[in-house]
């Protein structure tokens, strides 16, 4: 069993102050995420501003019931890594790489009905560029362009959250595997607490995409 | 001074290998990488200015054709600006420094700075690449539908590059931000944190910010470019403006990340050569964040003739405008800083004053830019040119040879020869003026940037500028070689060969590999710089090493 001080870097003082410098950094790393999806955000919202007949009729195509699952999905797994994180504080690892586990599960679960998604977008023509038909439209009124740009922004919001969401389950992986083998006790837990912040980080981008992208028509 | 010693273990000579260097997690290591790396990209950036200078000789287009032309200023922009100025003083100066000024042993995250530094040469290499595979020529800026749609160059490997460079960037600004809030030593508070701190910490919140916005900006170009996803392109219904929009809320910011640095600089420099506890600290420390945060909300001044709605303008020129008052409180806290200061004119104080005087014109010229009338006026035209090129150059390549000068004797334990310090600043300072003076004249007769092929009438001051760019290139040369002869010919420094006051100089020079043999504790103020009568400068206090020594004693415990 590791003991704190063994984690402790040559270049601090002691644990505390490694502990505060890692959860400080992985925060301001969440700012620079939160600008960097902000940049879609504010695209997103100013073609809907321009067009949002168009962005009603999209989404419209999108399909409600597996964004529904998704968000119900996500929040569950944020609650089983935030019990895990608090698992290993009380000295329970056991449990911890259980919850991790199931995290772990609900997250590909969370890739696969998004993968489902996007086959059936790519069965639908949905897919921007040259091969894209709205095909029966709702609203007739739409200029089709519009609403190809509609899923332009879909598959560029959705895609780099399931990128975060790729980079969320190898981390989720590998601190699993570290709890498994006892490295975190209440004395250190740094990269789960960390890997924590990121993954209800990625949660809650997926918080504003849902009603964003499926709910407002 | 026969009896001066570098001391036997230091940084340097720790280790000599090459993977030494290559895998090392030091922040002294790292910072003389990159001052390697940034050195060469400089030089990049200032072959290609002398290529079209010598264009602009003449009026006819008779060196390159007009293509070439705009590949060369593309070129030039584009390394210039995001790689050298944006890295230059922090990943150089602040990675040296900012663990020692606050009494660290390294800063919070070394490995993340040595990634840091991997990210910069692989954008770098991606950039280099584009270049020889025939170079970009959207201008640095990248206006989209020109850069998505109709340029036949190198956009995607070009934007790819910044793309990667801009996350070295982000690792920069975070490892400074948790730096400068957890590693502190005892007895450093915020209000005892050389201003030099200070200027690299609001640096690191536009880093921190703004990046991530230019990065996911360069990735829709790309995606756009690749794949006609449309968002930029009007003929899919996209917005070229949300593109200018987006740009330029990192681009603006830009700006303070190049001079906000120079001023922490500054900040150093000017108490030390003028022997005087800086003049309203705090107020210095706020403006530094008070530009950070303003910096945020003036993009909008680079689109006044874009069609933006003219409310947008206004408040866009008001913001603008409010920039001006806390460069001022800088510029005149640094004045009232030498009133009745005992200076001396070395060379990092020859820069620093260059840097207040051009600084100002440039800051002045950017407030009749922030007019909108005026603008509508002279935008695109050489003023625009000259104004950010004072910023810029006689603003932030001003403090980053200030400093280099400054620190020079702390990173290598060596003096630079002084006098041709003194005569290349000087020279550096001329050819700068007389390169980019004309050039206001120019803008305001309505020369218009970004063309080869102008009017005759405009020749005389085209030349003068050429002429004056050569100068300046020379200038700039001057440098690179008595540096480098320093390095093994330089007189011994010792540890404080400026009698300067900060934690960085109460360790040897150059430092041990972890900076302190132990954690300092700080006990007064930052500039604590002893009243004027008390002790006057002694005759050569330059290889006054007893001098230095003495004065350690105040800040230990």
């Amino acid at each position: 069993m590791s003991t704190a001080n063994t984690h402790v870097a040559h270049h601090y003082d002691d644990a505390e102050q490694q502990f505060d410098a890692a959860r400080l950094g992985m925060w301001i790393f969440l700012a620079t995420e939160v600008m960097f999806f902000g940049g879609m955000f504010t695209g997103y919202t100013t073609c809907r501003f321009m067009y949002p007949a168009a962005f009603a009729e999209g989404s419209s195509h999108m399909q409600l019931l597996a964004g529904t699952l998704n968000t119900a999905v996500l929040l569950l797994s944020s609650l089983t890594m935030a019990l895990a994180v608090r698992s290993v504080q009380v000295n329970r690892p056991a449990v911890a790489v259980r919850l991790l586990m199931v995290t772990l599960v609900l997250g590909f679960v969370f890739l696969g009905i998004k993968g489902y998604e996007y086959a059936t977008k790519f069965a639908e023509h949905h897919v921007p560029g040259a091969a894209f038909s709205l095909g029966e439209a709702h609203n007739p009124a739409v200029n089709p362009q519009h609403v190809e740009l509609f899923f332009a922004f879909y598959f560029l919001l959705t895609g780099f959250h399931a990128l975060h969401m790729l980079i969320g389950v190898t981390i989720v992986a590998i601190v699993a595997v570290q709890t498994w083998r006892g490295q975190f006790s209440s004395a250190y837990f740094t990269p789960l607490e960390i890997t924590g912040l990121y993954w209800h980080f990625v949660d809650i981008v997926w918080v504003f995409l849902f009603p964003l992208l499926y709910l407002i028509h | 001074m026969s009896t001066a010693e570098l001391p036997k273990r230091h940084y340097l000579n720790a280790n000599y290998n090459v993977w030494s260097w290559l895998l090392t997690t030091d922040h002294k290591r790292i910072a003389i990488l990159y001052m390697i790396s940034l050195t060469f990209f400089f030089f990049v950036g200032g072959v290609a200015a002398i290529l079209f200078r010598l264009e602009l000789m003449t009026p006819q287009g008779d060196l390159v054709i007009s293509e070439t032309y705009n590949r060369l200023f593309t070129l030039h922009g584009v390394v210039m600006v995001f790689f050298f100025l944006i890295p230059s003083i922090p990943a150089v100066l602040g990675n040296f420094l900012l663990p020692m000024m606050i009494g660290a042993r390294d800063l919070a995250f070394p490995k993340l700075n040595l990634l840091s530094w991997y990210l910069f040469m692989a954008g770098g290499l991606l950039a280099i690449a584009a270049i020889i595979g025939g170079g970009v020529d959207t201008g640095w800026t990248f206006y989209t539908p020109y850069s998505t749609t109709y340029a036949n160059s190198q956009v995607m490997a070009m934007a790819l590059g910044i793309f990667v460079a801009g996350f070295s960037s982000i690792l920069t600004g975070l490892n400074f931000i948790v730096t400068t809030h957890t590693m502190r030593a005892p007895g450093m508070t915020w209000f005892r944190m050389p201003l030099f701190v200070w200027g690299q910490y609001a640096t690191s919140i536009i880093f921190v910010l703004g990046t991530p916005v230019l990065a996911i900006t360069l990735a829709l170009i790309a995606l756009e470019r690749g794949l006609g996803i449309g968002i930029f392109d009007p003929r899919l219904g996209g917005d070229p403006l949300l593109f200018q929009h987006l740009f330029w809320f990192y681009s603006h910011p830009a700006v303070y990340i190049m001079v906000l640095p120079t001023m922490a600089v500054i900040s150093e420099i000017v108490p030390c050569f003028a022997r005087k506890r800086i003049f309203g600290y705090r107020f210095v420390a706020f403006s530094s964040v008070a530009i950070a945060v303003l910096s945020f909300l003036v993009w909008g001044h680079h689109m006044f003739v874009s069609g933006q709605s003219l409310y947008a303008g206004l408040v866009f020129s008001f913001f603008s405008m409010l920039v001006a008052v806390p460069s001022a409180i800088k510029v005149f806290n640094w004045t009232a800083t030498l009133y009745k200061g005992s200076i001396s004119l070395d060379t990092p104080m020859l820069y620093a004053l260059g840097f207040i005087g051009l600084f100002t014109i440039g800051g002045l010229t950017g407030v009749f830019l922030a007019t909108t009338a005026i603008d509508v006026h002279v935008h695109d035209t050489y003023f625009i040119v000259a104004h950010f090129h004072y910023i810029m150059v006689g603003g932030a390549v001003m403090g980053y040879l200030g400093g280099i000068h400054f620190w020079w004797p702390k990173m290598t334990g060596r003096m630079y020869p002084e006098m041709w310090g003194r005569v290349s600043a000087v020279i550096i300072f001329i050819g700068f003026n007389l390169t980019f003076f004309p050039q206001f004249i120019l803008g305001y007769l309505g020369m218009p940037r970004r063309y080869h092929v102008y009017a005759e009438e405009f020749q005389v001051l085209n030349v003068m500028s050429s002429a004056g760019a050569s100068i300046l290139g020379f200038g700039y040369l001057i440098p690179l070689v008595y540096l480098l002869w320093s390095l093994k010919y330089g007189r011994i420094a010792g540890p404080n060969p400026w009698g300067a006051k900060g934690l960085e100089w109460m360790t040897p020079s150059p430092p041990p590999t972890f900076n302190f043999d132990e954690t300092p504790i700080v006990t007064e103020e930052a500039y604590a710089y002893p009243p004027l009568s008390d002790e006057p400068l002694p005759d050569d206090f330059l290889s006054d090493v007893p001098v230095a020594d003495e004065q350690r004693e105040p800040l230990r415990s």
